[in-house]
């Protein structure tokens, strides 16, 4: 599995790895203080650049180096070393004549360099891949609070003698909201789908708190292609009316703004504080790290997650990098099992666009089974 | 509807809650006599609701915005005839485990019908929670104070309480407008609401809020002592010698002349 190079987290690992090499090297040559940094300096000179320009390349072709198979991909890596490591080169050997050293040697070093880390990205893939799974698990238990479970049954359990329709239509966005809570939840899924299922959640609180409840939706300028972690921003609704609209004896609002800004996706979501309805903020606080920790193994350094107590009241910040092709190799065990479920879904840019679950227990065909 | 009905009153703050039960009540007026005297979305709705209409049973969720069931049940002890109160959730949650301890009735929502009824059948029998036994339950600090005037439970919200002082039998609640009395103990208060009083003498707590500075006075035996000034009450209080150390700490000391 190859690492995603474009994440600004792997290309990270990849600048301090070859530096602090870089630095060993400078620091095991023996030399005494005072020439160590001239050392450094020298060294840095030539690896900069290379580095620099390599990056630069891989991150542009990362895109296209993700569909392919790892073998293939690593022998374009090592193909881009020695073409980038010969041209470093060839330049500096015009603009420096006879201290451009030895190319040999410096295509060794690269390549080893590049092995290395390959290895390394190779390794932390495999390692990540039970956090994975693990955070998966931690969420399945922090997502739905029982209290919505319950209210929300009862809730519908007032309406069955009169107004059956309006409760069957609970019952369906109660049904979606617990298929998508009970799916296989590690691979992305388009924003468009989680703002439904938000939608749903919150017709569902409507039911229970009425009027007190008002949603103001702005997701005019959302992009609804871009892949995000499913359950991204519904834990965090339910936390804005657990904590912003129960307690409160007066009506209150949930804001929901998406939008793009600079090859980011942004949602900001923000709830009133009832003066005095403090609840405990446990279950807060576990639903935010829930969130932060599925960002960051989906994208690593390029996500984040901020909240913070303004004027108005609570303000949840979240930023993404805007991606509409599934990165294989950031969740490996996802495109591992939907290549095990064939006619299922399709990875990456022919994703299945139709609506949240309806390919969920499809039956297998017989031939399949035979 | 008979003389001997059971008069039921039902405080949820959903709505589709309320409807439910109602529902649920009428199924089981078949079975056992029985009127609905009305329906209130919070604690204080309820109180003033049984001011006019008593009821012998009060069907309450456990939280609500403004006056949680645990405290209307409290408030509800002043009534001349205390109703008894069954306690409704969604939830099996934690603090349920105090109410099985004590004996207290709940029901679990979404209620079933033969549940409900069994619990309706005992409520003759019945006698409130006393006060002791809700004040130990786990819940937040009560919103309200209640006392007693004239028959009527009058509800003081305990952020207009300036001061706490007991004297003799009673404790006086002075807020900006008037005196009220109430039956408790101070030291129950002082824990029950934390931060929010700060005690300066033995038998009196001040809210924090309402503290407008301190004033070093000479008493007529000659020795200096503080006095708390408050806002929008005219009158001082005396800080003893033992809780000086109040005056430093909250640290707002007005500059006086008799300082010096």
């Amino acid at each position: 599995m190859l690492p995603d190079l474009r994440n600004l987290g792997t290309i990270l690992r990849v600048l301090f790895a070859v530096n602090g090499v870089v630095l060993v090297v400078a620091f095991a040559r023996e030399q005494p203080w005072n020439v160590l940094f001239d050392e450094w300096i020298a060294l840095t000179s030539v690896v900069e650049p290379y580095l620099l320009l390599e990056i630069a390349v891989l991150a542009m072709a990362a895109h296209r180096l993700v569909r392919l198979p790892y073998r293939i991909g690593v022998a374009v890596i090592v193909v881009v070393t020695v073409v980038v490591g010969v041209a470093i080169h060839y330049f500096f050997a015009r603009l420096l004549p006879g201290q451009a050293g030895s190319l040999a040697r410096q295509l060794a070093l690269a390549l080893a360099a590049v092995a290395a880390l390959l290895y390394y990205f190779h390794l932390r893939i495999k390692a990540l891949s039970p956090a994975i799974v693990e955070a998966r698990l931690q969420a399945l238990q922090a997502r739905i609070r029982p209290h919505f479970l319950f209210n929300s049954i009862n809730a519908v359990l007032s309406l069955i003698r009169s107004e059956p329709q309006r409760a069957e239509t609970a019952l369906e966005d109660m049904a979606e909201l617990f298929r998508v809570l009970m799916r296989d939840n590690r691979e992305l899924t388009p924003l468009a789908d989680e703002v439904l299922l938000c939608r749903q959640y919150l017709d569902l609180e409507k039911l229970r708190l009425g009027d007190r409840l008002i949603v103001d939706w702005n997701v005019k300028s959302m992009p609804a292609d871009a892949l995000v972690p499913p359950l991204v921003l519904q834990p965090l609704l339910e936390n804005a009316v657990y904590h912003g609209i129960e307690p409160a004896s007066t009506p209150g609002t949930v804001s929901i703004n998406l939008f793009l800004s600079r090859g980011e996706v942004h949602a900001i979501l923000k709830n009133p504080i009832p003066a005095n309805g403090r609840r405990h903020q446990n279950g807060n606080k576990m639903a935010l790290d829930n969130v932060r920790e599925r960002l960051a193994l989906h994208f690593d350094a390029e996500a984040g997650l901020e909240s913070r107590v303004t004027k108005e009241g609570y303000e949840v910040h979240i930023r993404m990098p805007y991606r509409t092709v599934m990165p294989a190799a950031a969740v490996p065990a996802a495109a591992a099992a939907a290549r095990a479920r064939p006619g299922q879904r399709n990875e990456g840019a022919q994703r299945s666009r139709a609506p949240m679950g309806t390919l969920e227990g499809m039956p297998q065909t017989g031939a399949l089974r035979g | 509807m008979a003389d001997n009905a059971l008069r039921v009153l039902i405080v949820d703050d959903e709505a589709p809650a309320r409807r439910r039960l109602r529902e649920l009540l009428d199924d089981c007026a078949d079975a056992l006599p029985l009127s609905i005297v009305g329906e209130a979305q919070h604690g204080r709705e309820a109180l003033d609701l049984l001011q006019t209409a008593p009821a012998e049973l009060v069907l309450t969720d456990i939280h609500m915005p403004d006056m949680d069931g645990i405290e209307l049940a409290r408030h509800l002890l002043k009534l001349a005839h205390p109703p008894v109160v069954i306690f409704t959730t969604a939830f099996h949650e934690h603090a349920l485990q105090a109410f099985e301890v004590n004996a207290i009735d709940y029901l679990v929502k979404p209620v079933r019908v033969a549940r409900l009824l069994s619990a309706l059948q005992k409520v003759p029998r019945l006698k409130p929670v006393g006060a002791e036994t809700l004040a130990h339950l786990p819940s937040a600090a009560r919103r309200f104070l209640s006392v007693t005037e004239r028959s009527r439970v009058v509800l003081v919200p305990i952020e207009e309480v300036v001061y706490l002082k007991a004297e003799l039998k009673y404790i006086t609640i002075r807020t900006r407008e008037r005196e009220f009395l109430l039956e408790e103990s101070l030291t129950r208060l002082e824990n029950e609401f934390g931060a929010r009083f700060v005690r300066v003498h033995r038998n009196c707590l001040v809210a924090r809020e309402h503290i407008r500075g301190f004033e070093r006075r000479v008493g007529n035996d000659g020795d200096a002592h503080w006095e708390v000034l408050l806002n929008g009450v005219i009158e001082t209080l005396p800080v003893s010698r033992r809780q000086q150390y109040v005056v430093r700490d909250i640290g707002r000391e007005s500059v006086s002349g008799a300082i010096a």
